[in-house]
């Protein structure tokens, strides 16, 4: 089949894009995509003569991120969420109602091109679930009945469930027009900043040291020492970058698109104190391909600071205080979270994971130093900066002072972000958020994400701390809690998440993405009731391998989930006699 | 200069300049340890990780691309490493055919590994690619070392004929949009079939000497066409 592509309406996209490098070819196939709904070869080669791109190389890039497309698709993409979170309150029905209604199944494309129709993981609306996206539009609790609505394009897009005591990082969110630069303002914003050009970068990391804020994005690493090693990387402010992390794809996470589409500036700003903390002119923001109300919002907000002094040269007539932000929109691959996989990704590249050493506070995006922080992280650190230490010291515990988001989904009656301090126990939070529904028993809690671990009924008073996380073997990761009832099938769950990380396997190193692969069909085989003898040792095998033997995260964490409810609940995998 | 690393290797002092790889420090000290990505003339990448060592770290550690740090006790033949890499072979046994990587054939001896163990799963299936005079690129063979991408970029030719198609268990080499050799920038070098180390890369005139083609038709249908003129 030859269609021959009119390249008119790419001459001048491809104009402004003129002396840009490869750096730019994420922003430019999502610009061309928008224009045909897919990328033609022909627009595919123009896109690498102007980017001087090798084609190879960008059909590999094409090829790697799940929202690219090099067969004729459809401008208008349904993708319904295939998660946990959504599985538990009720996407199969949904999917199924929606494929009678289109006539479609998923990857299929309408005979006449109008629709395309794709079952998709998690997509972070997990407080809302069941969840499906219609272009750039979002839905939430979604049932058979409102598969119409939303196919015509009348159904509500869902607003923010935010919950917590004291809320200070949440604060202003339903309180304040999140577009309003003058409503941020009017509720404390800027005055973090304000007040950080009145010390010196080396009190402020002093002061971030004191907060004792671990990282939010999974790995825990101390905000204050990363920020340290930034700025005492060598290199000038022109060479040095501040990359946030809102690729916030693991499962059950949801926490920093709310924070995005509900107070973008308190992220900006919050990225401009970390840029001024560690001296960095570039600050980079990569959004998650299934966050396009975080994307518009960031970049509305952006412009609006910038219009405003609060980005740009000299910020805040501070002499020399040179920061701007530039916009990635991811393009549909959970390891983009990873932070090398990230620069790859921003740098034009499939997104593979890097070696470490060298990590990115010396080398990092385009091989320069490098704070590569998530959303919260970020966003936290400026809460903490603004209120002053002491006061955030008073909060939480000891060893971990101040608050957390935890984002609460799948069987629990107020499902949302909680902003708490440190030491509540998963009890407490569970009955602050309604508890069970319908008087159903607790069955377990998946702590952490797809990457996280199970834990039973037994463990529910353990406090939410970094401490006590570590002491009873969970990681608290990106605060993620996913709550099964009684009735629910683990056995699926399992399943469901095989499912992703198989999905999400980079296929780089050869433990993960064999492993992935394999663990996915065992879980499927065991969840249709033929599970063998041999299945656990061999998932047990395969998980070790995993972990202990794979190069990067993922395949580090892909088996911990399933090795936890192994070990909680053998009969599991066993054969069902 | 930076002082000469002492580490131990399966009890074993060594001691190399600062920088060694475990893998150079071990082969320094006559310790083999596996490799399969692995290429003395190539960039690193850490795929296989068949070479992965206990190091007392949180995890283990791949050999061909971790520096040997001062003090570190390395071991190589733990049971953990063991289970891993026996592990990591079947899981390979079970997706790609390598009865042209006898190498890798041979380490599953060494391992003891099952190559039965994940029959039934998915196996990693391609169309055999019979698109230039040159050679023949069978990917059911293709173990995904990167080997043949790298040396036709940047470790040799600068050529960037081959990329990648899909991820995860379902990577693939590839050229752009499935094109023909003949139509990518490859400039029939050969180095991608020189460093390929199962098979997946073959000479043509290996191939047809392998399925009885008689020398004088293979020369036919192989030689280097003479280059047409630019116009
Ligand atoms: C597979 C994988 C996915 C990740 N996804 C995210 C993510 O979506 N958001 C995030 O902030 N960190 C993510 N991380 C952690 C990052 O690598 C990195 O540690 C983090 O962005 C650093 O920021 P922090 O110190 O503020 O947490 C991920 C890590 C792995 C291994
Ligand atoms: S662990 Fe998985 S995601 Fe990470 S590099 Fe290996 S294949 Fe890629
Ligand atoms: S074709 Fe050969 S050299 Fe290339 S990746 Fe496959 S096994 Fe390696
Ligand atoms: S030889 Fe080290 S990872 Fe392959």
């Amino acid at each position: 089949m030859t269609v021959s592509v009119d390249l008119t309406p790419l001459t001048p996209v491809l104009e402004k894009y003129h002396g840009r490098s490869r750096e730019a070819l994420l922003p430019l196939l999502h610009k061309a995509q928008s224009i045909y709904g897919w990328l033609p070869r022909e627009v595919q080669e123009a896109i690498g003569r102007s980017l001087h791109v090798p084609l190879a190389d960008i059909h590999g890039v094409i090829e790697f991120y799940t929202m690219f497309y090099n067969q004729p698709t459809a401008r208008r993409v349904i993708r319904v969420c295939e998660g946990v979170a959504c599985h538990l309150s009720g996407s199969a029905g949904v999917m199924e109602a929606m494929e009678t209604k289109l006539g479609l199944r998923h990857g299929e494309t309408s005979a006449y091109g109008a629709i395309t129709y794709e079952h998709v993981p998690c997509l972070g609306m997990c407080e809302h679930g069941p969840n499906a996206l219609d272009g750039a539009k979002t839905a939430g609790r979604l049932t058979p009945d409102t598969v119409d609505d939303f196919l015509a394009g009348s159904y509500p897009e869902p607003r923010a469930k935010v919950y917590g005591k004291p809320l200070l990082t949440l604060k202003r969110i339903g309180e304040v027009n999140p577009l309003s630069l003058t409503d941020y303002e009017a509720h404390g914003g800027y005055q973090g900043l304000r007040k950080a050009l009145t010390m010196t970068p080396e009190a402020i990391i002093e002061a971030n040291k004191s907060g004792e804020i671990l990282g939010r994005g999974g790995a825990m690493f101390p905000l204050g020492l990363k920020a340290e090693f930034v700025r005492a990387a060598p290199g000038s402010t022109s060479e040095k970058h501040v990359a946030v992390n809102a690729d916030e794809s693991e499962p059950g996470t949801f926490k920093d698109r709310t924070i995005m589409e509900e107070d973008p500036f308190s992220l900006i700003e919050a990225a401009t104190l970390m840029a001024y903390a560690v001296g960095a002119e570039n600050g980079w923001i990569l959004v998650r391909g299934e966050y396009p109300r975080s994307y518009r919002r960031l970049r509305k907000a952006i412009k609006k600071a910038r219009a405003a002094g609060y980005l740009g040269r000299n910020i805040l007539g501070r002499e020399g205080f040179h920061f701007d932000i530039e916009m990635r929109l991811g393009a549909g691959a959970y390891i983009c979270g990873e932070e090398t996989a990230l620069f790859e990704a921003i740098e034009g590249k499939r997104g593979f994971p890097r070696i470490k050493p060298p990590y990115p506070p010396s080398s990092g995006l385009f091989n320069q130093p490098t704070s590569v922080n998530n959303v919260e992280t970020l966003v936290m650190a400026l809460t903490a900066f603004t209120m002053g230490l002491d006061e955030w010291r008073q909060l939480g515990t000891e060893k971990s002072p101040g608050t957390k988001l935890f984002c609460l989904s799948g069987h629990i009656a107020r499902p949302g972000t909680y902003e708490l301090p440190f030491g509540v126990t998963i009890r407490e939070l569970i009955e602050m958020a309604g508890g069970v529904p319908d008087g159903k028993a607790l069955q377990a809690v998946l702590v952490g994400g797809a990457a996280g671990v199970f834990i039973g009924p037994d463990k529910l008073d353990m406090p939410l701390t970094y401490e006590d996380a570590r002491a009873n073997n969970v990681a608290l990761g990106s605060g993620a809690l996913m709550v099964f009832d009684e009735t629910a099938d683990l056995r699926q769950a399992l399943a469901n998440l095989g499912h992703f990380f198989a999905h999400e396997s980079c296929g780089k190193c050869f433990p993960c993405q064999l492993g992935t692969q394999r663990q996915m069909e065992i879980l499927d085989r065991i969840a249709n009731g033929r599970a063998k003898l041999t299945d656990k040792q061999t998932l047990l095998d395969v998980g070790f391998t995993m972990t202990e033997t794979s190069l990067c995260g993922l395949g580090q964490t892909a088996a911990t989930a399933v090795m936890s409810a192994i070990e909680l609940w053998p009969e599991l995998v066993s054969r069902v006699p | 200069m930076t002082k000469p690393i002492t580490l131990t290797i399966d009890g074993q002092k060594v001691t190399v300049p600062a920088g060694t790889t475990i893998y150079d420090a071990a082969k320094a000290a006559g310790i083999e340890i596996p490799v399969i990505c692995y290429h003395p003339h190539l960039s690193a990448n850490g795929l296989c990780r068949l070479c992965s060592v206990d190091v007392g770290g949180r995890v283990q550690a791949a050999a061909c691309v971790t520096a040997a740090a001062e003090g570190v006790a390395v071991k190589t033949q733990s049971d953990d490493v063991r289970r891993g890499r026996r592990t990591i072979l079947e899981m390979l046994a079970s997706t790609v055919n390598l009865v042209e990587a006898p190498e890798i054939l041979a380490y599953m001896e060494e391992y003891g590994a099952d190559t039965s163990r994940f029959d039934g799963g998915e196996k990693r299936t391609a169309s055999v690619y019979d698109d230039n005079p040159f050679y023949l690129r069978d990917y059911n063979q293709c173990i995904n070392c990167w080997r043949c991408v790298q040396v036709c970029a940047e470790d040799a030719q600068y050529a960037f004929a081959l990329s990648f198609d899909g991820r995860g268990f379902h990577t693939q080499i590839g050229t752009f949009m499935g094109d023909g050799m003949t139509d990518t920038t490859c400039v029939f070098c050969g180095q991608c079939v020189g460093v390929c180390p199962t098979g997946a890369l073959k000479p043509k005139r290996q191939a047809m000497l392998e399925q009885g083609v008689s020398p004088d038709e293979i020369f036919q249908q192989t030689r280097r066409k003479r280059k047409k003129k630019r116009g």
